[in-house]
């Protein structure tokens, strides 16, 4: 069944804040492979002019793939997770993700369609710190493959 | 935010340098970790054939994560892209092997913005096949 297009608009409540830590950050970026120092050490992230290390630029799916959770497992959406895979991703950064910054997010259904029995949900999740500073906002679509037995009527 | 790259230095074509990166079992296990994303068709080969898949598969957001890193390296400051986006059009199979998969990334200036700002514009293929759609990156130079 189609995923209702009621849900285009729909936001979430804030989430939780999330804490980035240092150790963190340096495990993301040892699990891409990336040694840059400006995600390492403190002193090589100041000389950018950053107040502390920052995250690769990635790391914020860390945070919006928790935020997501909300929409992708709301009851009421009923949306088939096993049949989930990731269309696309946009990132527009205010500032890169840095440690010691509290995150949270707010995510919203920016649109539904259907698209060759395939549903493409496609939400915006807006990161701030628990301040209020914009960090990034991450555009994100999920396209539901249909299921084989969809075509029976 | 402090590009190494000064805008006056580039043009329309100027090209970044092209990286390949290495993708094992082992490095989808620790993205994975990382992550927090344990979706089983990014490590468990039986999980991936029942749901139609060639092998297992790389997680999207890893191979965009490779992506990023020509730009990065270039800018010298990470905190210099300000914008990035890819579509997710192949999966990157990661056959059980030693030398598991590569991802090869290539990137040029692609139009050259106001306030000192370019659009990057990505090439990532695997096994000679494009992975990525339109990967393209607004970055800040100085």
């Amino acid at each position: 069944m189609p995923l209702d297009a009621k849900f285009i608009g729909r936001t979430y409540p804030p989430t939780e804040p999330y804490e980035v830590g240092r150790e963190k950050i340096r495990e993301f970026a040892a699990a891409i492979g990336d040694p840059d120092p400006a995600y390492n050490d403190p002193e090589a992230a100041k000389a950018l002019g950053h107040p502390d290390v920052i995250a690769p630029p990635t790391f914020a799916i860390v945070v919006t793939m928790r935020a997501a959770d909300q929409v992708v497992h709301d009851p009421e959406l009923g949306l088939d997770y096993s049949r989930v895979v990731h269309g696309d991703q946009k990132f527009t950064y205010t500032r890169p993700v840095r440690a010691g910054d509290r995150l949270t997010v707010v995510t919203t259904v920016d649109n539904i369609k259907s698209l060759a029995g395939n549903d493409i949900l496609t939400t915006r999740a807006e990161v701030t710190t628990v301040e209020g500073e914009h960090i990034v906002t991450a555009l994100s679509s999920l396209v539901a493959r249909a299921a084989a037995d969809d075509s029976e009527a | 935010m402090t590009a190494k790259i000064s805008f006056d230095d580039v043009a329309v074509g100027t090209e970044l340098p092209a990286r390949s990166f290495p993708v094992t079992r082992e490095t989808l296990v620790r993205y994975a970790g990382a992550s927090g994303d344990f979706n089983p068709i990014h490590w468990n080969g039986r999980f991936a054939a029942e749901v139609g898949l060639p092998d297992v598969i790389a997680h999207g957001m890893f191979t965009m994560a490779e992506a990023a890193r020509v730009v990065t390296d270039w800018l010298g400051d990470p905190g210099a892209l300000i914008e990035f986006g890819v579509r997710f059009t192949k999966p990157v199979a990661v056959p059980d092997t030693v030398e598991g998969a590569t991802i090869e990334v290539t990137g040029k200036v692609a139009v050259l913005l106001d306030d000192r700002r370019a659009r990057v514009d990505l090439l990532v293929t695997s096994g000679g096949a494009k992975v990525l759609g339109v990967p393209r990156a607004v970055v800040q130079l100085a």
